[in-house]
């Protein structure tokens, strides 16, 4: 009998143990796909390696609203999360992630201008391009304005379900430079210029809402033409399928890693974003899938050939507009609710 | 109590102890009463804790305004004086200079931005950079001139409006902007813009699709529960299983199949070719068409299972009688067997189109952006915007529709008259 009790208690120890260590697991959650793919070859496996720690990858679709149930809750199961600019500023305004101390990350002039924020480190840089099935389409098309143009390129476009992205696209296909986009959406008239320039595809457009979707409707056929994740269309090219990207008129961006308001984990939080910022460990990633490295010392690393199909590339930053934080955090709620309001007409 | 002192009445019977039989009786009952009520308690409990309250909190953000009143209290104390016409005081200006550096202090400044934005877009940024600049050293002369000059737009009596419209703790802002009005600004109820305007319409889309599907669910639902009802028990109990086979099968999946059996390149486009009866692919998937056949095909279980059940219980003599008493099987079929089905066909109908007007994920997956209903948004300010007022107050519009219509049904049917099965 009280053998069996002490069996018994040892196991409960024992258990409490392997929970315990359960516990030191670090959750790190990503946007998932061809992306968490890379994420693991880059950092996740080779931080386990080097630290011991094993990270637990998940995934999420960009809600903040898990985000912020968790923080308001004080119930927080995420330690590291990929986040978009504009969440990570909106979410740093309204407490949801932790302030960062870089000197437990590295060295703040490392990173590519705009990518060290007060609340998150960058990870990479995406863009968001046209991109085409090169078996469909005889004639290369060049720009936004041959994505309208549907008598020289007949067939669907595919564009994000949103007024992000969209409305940029729209005015650059109206004859608006790149560099002046922002101005001109911030003014009433630019914005009704937008969406009397989207009102003239409206018929020719197939809506997408993940990234995954663009290469996906492209390879079958579905659209001609499509804005995507150039990572997306990168990760579908080596799969054998024959899709381009369009530089000229792309929209790029950081994704950076965020630690959620509360993390119980905090200290190994800081040790995964210090590797996964490496530049060695940042090449492993970019030659995985095609976006730009956020650390500076990372770009001589990388193979020339690699190199010309990232986002970072001079000759593909030529033309290509910084997606404006700021001014989707002033104006995307009121633009986003145009959008709907249009879209849904 | 006890009557002892008075001598009793005859005709009142006592028990053996010389207690009325009334007050025994009646003492009884109650604590059968209790009991009864004590059984019934932890699920009274349980309802209210996991359904009745948080429905009823979650309503309640729907007016809940609480940014604005906990980050300026000194702004609202002095703007409430303000007329709301030219430019507010001096005062004014103090106070939200004060309050904006005790909020920025606070780390509100998020919360407060958000509120304010949803009135006038570009606040947010506003009062970023407001607060970065305060507190100005030294204190100027005028509070007013040197907010003013940091950023002209505190010059514009419209930032001030939005502040003093949220003065108090309890807005109408959610529910007016989901039914397209809004608070203009001099104080009144006026509609929104036309390039804002959405949820009329799509309220309008919600209840007339649900409509078309609890229509054509009962098309085709009726002659098939009719023929479950009198087929022998071996068949119907194969063609219950086919029913029910699609019943138990997850939601996703089947929508997902649809979007293979329906797409350009599907199945259905290829017979269809293949057959000769037409030369290009149709359009069935992405609009309207595919949503309706894949939310027909989900709901039609909930229309089949009542209508049967209450099929089952009518005895086929009547339907005999009414023939043999010379009538024409058309007109006993409508006039002797049809009245009794309509309870089954009530309640069917109100189930689907219930279930139908809370649809998100179908029209989600296999609709175009206008064939998205109500749920959607819901769903959209939640996750995406975190507007969880927004999502409150459309989720709350939907709910108070579907309980007036359910009102309205039971005054035309009559709710006893509904059977489930």
């Amino acid at each position: 009998m009280s053998k069996s009790v002490k069996l018994a208690v040892a196991a409960a120890v024992g258990l409490a143990f392997v929970g315990q260590a359960m516990a030191k697991d670090l959750t790190v959650i990503s946007f998932g796909g061809a992306n968490k793919d890379a994420q693991t070859k880059a950092f996740y496996g080779p931080f386990k390696k080097a630290s011991g720690i094993n990270v637990v990858g998940g995934e999420y679709n960009g809600e903040m609203a898990k985000v912020k149930a968790m923080v308001d809750t004080k119930s927080v199961s995420w330690d590291v999360l990929e986040v978009e600019s504009p969440e990570l500023a909106r979410g740093c305004d309204e407490g949801l992630f932790e302030k960062l101390d870089y000197t437990k990350i590295g060295n703040k002039a490392d990173f590519v201008p705009g990518a060290a924020q007060q609340c998150g480190v960058g990870i990479f840089v995406w863009s968001t391009a046209l991109a085409y099935n090169a078996d469909k389409l005889k004639t290369a098309p060049t720009s936004w304005k041959d994505f309208w143009d549907v008598k020289k390129f007949p067939g669907k476009r595919g564009l994000r379900k949103g007024a992000k992205y969209t409305l940029e696209i729209a005015l650059m296909a109206d004859g608006v430079a790149p560099k002046d986009v922002y101005k001109v959406l911030a003014t009433p008239a630019g914005v009704d210029r937008a969406f009397k320039k989207l009102d003239q595809l409206k018929p020719n457009i197939q809506w997408w809402e993940a990234g995954a979707q663009p290469p996906q409707y492209l390879a079958s056929g579905d659209v001609v033409m499509s804005s995507a994740y150039n990572g997306r269309i990168a990760t579908a090219q080596k799969d054998g399928k024959n899709l381009k990207v369009v530089w000229n008129g792309g929209m790029y961006d950081f994704d950076s890693w965020a630690i959620p308001k509360g993390s119980p984990n905090k200290d190994a939080a800081y040790k995964f974003i210090a590797f996964a910022s490496k530049p060695e460990n940042q090449k492993v990633y970019s030659q995985n899938i095609a976006y730009g490295p956020s650390n500076k010392l990372a770009v001589p690393m990388i193979d020339k050939k690699v190199m010309a199909e990232l986002p970072t590339a001079p000759q593909n930053m030529k033309d290509a507009v910084k997606v404006d934080v700021n001014f989707w955090a002033d104006y995307g709620e009121s633009l986003e609710q145009r959008f709907n309001a249009w879209a849904s007409k | 109590m006890m009557a002892s002192s008075a001598p009793m009445p005859d005709h009142q019977l006592t028990t053996q102890d010389g207690v009325p039989l009334k007050t025994k009786l009646a003492r009884a009952e109650r604590m059968n009463k209790m009991k009864s009520l004590a059984l019934v308690l932890p699920l009274a409990l349980f309802l209210l804790l996991t359904f009745i309250v948080p429905i009823g909190s979650l309503l309640f953000r729907s007016v809940d305004n609480p940014e604005v009143v906990a980050s300026l209290p000194h702004t609202i104390k002095a703007i409430s004086s303000w007329d709301g016409k030219s430019l507010p005081p001096e005062p004014v200006y103090r106070a939200f200079a004060a309050d904006l550096v005790k909020a920025h202090e606070d780390q509100t400044l998020g919360d407060l931005g958000k509120r304010l934005n949803m009135e006038v877009a570009g606040y947010r940024s506003l009062l970023g950079k407001t607060a970065r600049a305060l507190p100005f050293d030294p204190a100027p002369a005028s509070y007013k001139d040197a907010l003013v000059k940091l950023d002209e737009r505190w010059g514009d009596p419209a930032y001030w409006q939005a502040i003093r419209r949220n003065s108090t703790n309890h807005t109408p802002f959610y529910l007016l902007a989901a039914l397209d009005h809004r608070i203009d600004e001099v104080g009144e109820v006026a509609k929104a813009t036309p390039d804002q305007a959405i949820y009329l319409d799509v309220f309008a889309r919600t209840f007339w699709m649900s409509a078309i599907v609890t229509v054509i669910c009962l098309l085709l639902a009726y002659p098939l529960a009719y023929l479950l009802a009198n087929l022998p028990t071996r068949k119907s109990n194969l063609l219950m299983i086919m029913v029910l086979l699609p019943f138990w099968t997850s939601v996703l999946v089947r929508v997902a199949a649809w979007i293979v059996l329906l797409q350009s390149g599907g199945l259905i486009n290829s017979a269809l070719m293949a057959l000769g009866i037409t030369d290009h692919p149709l359009q069935l998937v992405f609009n309207r068409t595919g949503v309706y056949i894949a939310m027909v095909h989900i709901l039609m279980p909930f229309m089949i299972l009542p209508i049967y059940s209450v099929m089952k219980g009518i005895s086929p003599t009547y339907l005999r009688a009414a023939v043999s008493l010379g009538s024409h099987p058309f007109g006993a079929f409508w006039k002797v067997y049809f009245p009794q089905t309509v309870a089954g066909v009530g309640a069917g109908g109100l189930l689907v189109f219930i279930l139908s007007i809370g649809y998100y994920i179908t029209p989600a997956l296999l609709g175009s952006p206008n064939d998205q209903m109500v749920s959607y948004f819901v769903a959209f300010y939640t996750n995406t915007t975190i507007n969880w007022g927004m999502a409150t107050a459309l989720g709350g519009l939907l709910l108070a529709a579907t309980l007036v219509l359910y009102m309205v049904y039971s005054w035309l049917v009559g709710a006893s008259r509904l059977r489930l099965g």
